[in-house]
């Protein structure tokens, strides 16, 4: 018998682990998609020093699990003295996981602008800035948006293992409710719908902004 | 207390190893079987087939795989079927594995022109002919390098069987982390071993991806 009532007055715990998934995955997102942003920049059209530091940087994180990258910062940091609260570590090894895939994402949609696009806006009498917004970033960033936002969405996923090093999220919110009424299966059933939820949540936001973003096609 | 030389360190990382490679090899053996069938449901056109496959697919690439292996885990045992941490470990790696499995096929066999199902049709081939001889041989050629790729996800999602209590790599990393008090060069070691795994097979599979789009 499945009894989900007893979880009803845990819905507290649950909200504000909620909060805090919602909270860290906005963060992160922001974070990587403009550290990502950085790196494929310099990967793209860098010199060959940098270009090789981007992509060990990518190498080492893509090849590795997360969790690994995650006991590495919060476990093996300190011990070289750098102190970070389970938050911190969390945050960091979260921007830089989705940082490395955001990097080989936007790096291809850099890739697929071609040279003569960016000397005919160079004719055509536009500034550095007008060029590298309009002529590179927006028509790269709208060919390779769907890969990005579903990355995104699999490091909100993923984020579920920073329950580990004790941060109070969803994860951490089902591990304590279960703890406390034994309702392992119902607790954890819930938390994966609620995951499911913010999962497609996130995909009708990634696509309400990618068609504000990406006005211009309709527009014209 | 028992003091642990690097050679220990090593010694116990290494045979943890063996069970990463074990579990990754038993779910990417679990997860194309499952993703195969479910590959040939989704091909039969039958309407409720395709809502089954497309329900699978949303509902374990939409929750995250440590809640899976929970619910496998604890979940399971907690409604009265007793379930080693082997067995949950594969069985929720089997879910996640197919799941991305089958949808990274559906894009092979979607770039396949819908007018070779349609002239193998007129040509008199049944539709397991047309499968076997038109469709198959092309699709596993797109599909190898992503396939491959994939398995390198698979490998890393076997470090999260640690946390349900699996003895595999990144669990003996931190079994070892207890004993000697040494994160920095433990989980260092622990990720230059998932990194040997894994690099091979994403190098492999850049390689195929090169080869194939040569060939085209």
């Amino acid at each position: 018998m499945l009894y989900f009532s007893d979880l009803l007055q845990y819905s507290d715990v649950f909200l504000s682990g909620l909060k805090t998934t919602v909270e860290l995955t906005v963060l992160t997102t922001i974070l990587g998609v403009v550290l990502g942003t950085v790196c494929a920049t310099v990967r793209q059209y860098g010199n060959r020093a940098s270009q090789r530091v981007v992509s060990v940087y990518v190498e080492l994180i893509r090849n590795t699990p997360f969790i690994v990258q995650l006991f590495f910062i919060f476990f093996g940091l300190p011990a070289i003295g750098m102190m970070l609260s389970p938050w911190e570590a969390s945050m960091i090894a979260l921007t830089i996981n989705l940082g490395a895939y955001s990097t080989e994402i936007i790096r291809a949609g850099l890739a697929s602008i071609s040279k003569g696009q960016i000397e005919a806006a160079k004719v055509l009498g536009l500034n550095f800035r007008q060029t590298l917004t309009r002529v590179i970033f927006i028509p790269a960033f709208e060919k390779i948006y769907p890969a990005l936002t579903s990355q995104c969405i699999i490091v909100m996923l993923g984020s579920a293992v920073i329950s580990q090093i004790s941060v109070q999220d969803l994860t951490y919110a089902a591990n304590l409710v279960q703890s406390r009424n034994f309702r392992a299966f119902e607790s954890y059933l819930v938390t994966a719908l609620m995951y499911l939820g913010l999962s497609i949540l996130l995909r009708f936001a990634f696509n309400a902004l990618g068609k504000r973003l990406f006005a211009y096609r309709t527009s014209n | 207390m028992i003091e642990f030389s690097n050679y220990d360190i090593l010694r116990n990382l290494m045979f943890a190893t063996q069970w990463t490679i074990l579990l990754s090899l038993a779910a990417f053996i679990g997860g194309t079987t499952v993703a195969l069938t479910l590959t040939a449901m989704r091909l039969t056109r039958n309407p409720v087939m395709q809502r089954i496959v497309k329900i699978y697919v949303e509902l374990f690439q939409g929750t995250p795989l440590l809640m899976q292996m929970f619910l496998c885990f604890f979940g399971l045992s907690m409604l009265g079927y007793e379930i080693s941490a082997w067995s949950a470990a594969i069985l929720s790696l089997t879910f996640f594995t197919s799941a991305f499995l089958v949808e990274i096929w559906r894009g092979c066999i979607d770039t396949l022109p819908k007018g070779q199902w349609e002239a193998s049709r007129c040509l008199g081939l049944s539709f397991l002919q047309t499968l076997r001889f038109i469709i198959l041989p092309q699709a596993i050629r797109v599909a190898t390098a992503p396939t491959v790729g994939f398995s390198v996800q698979v490998i890393k999602g076997t470090a999260l069987a640690s946390v349900i209590g699996f003895v595999e790599l990144t669990k003996v990393g931190t079994m070892l982390n207890n004993a000697t008090f040494e994160p920095f060069k433990i989980f260092t070691l622990v990720a230059l071993i998932y990194f040997v795994l894994c690099y091979p097979l994403s190098l492999y599979s850049k390689h195929l991806e090169k080869k194939f789009n040569v060939s085209r």
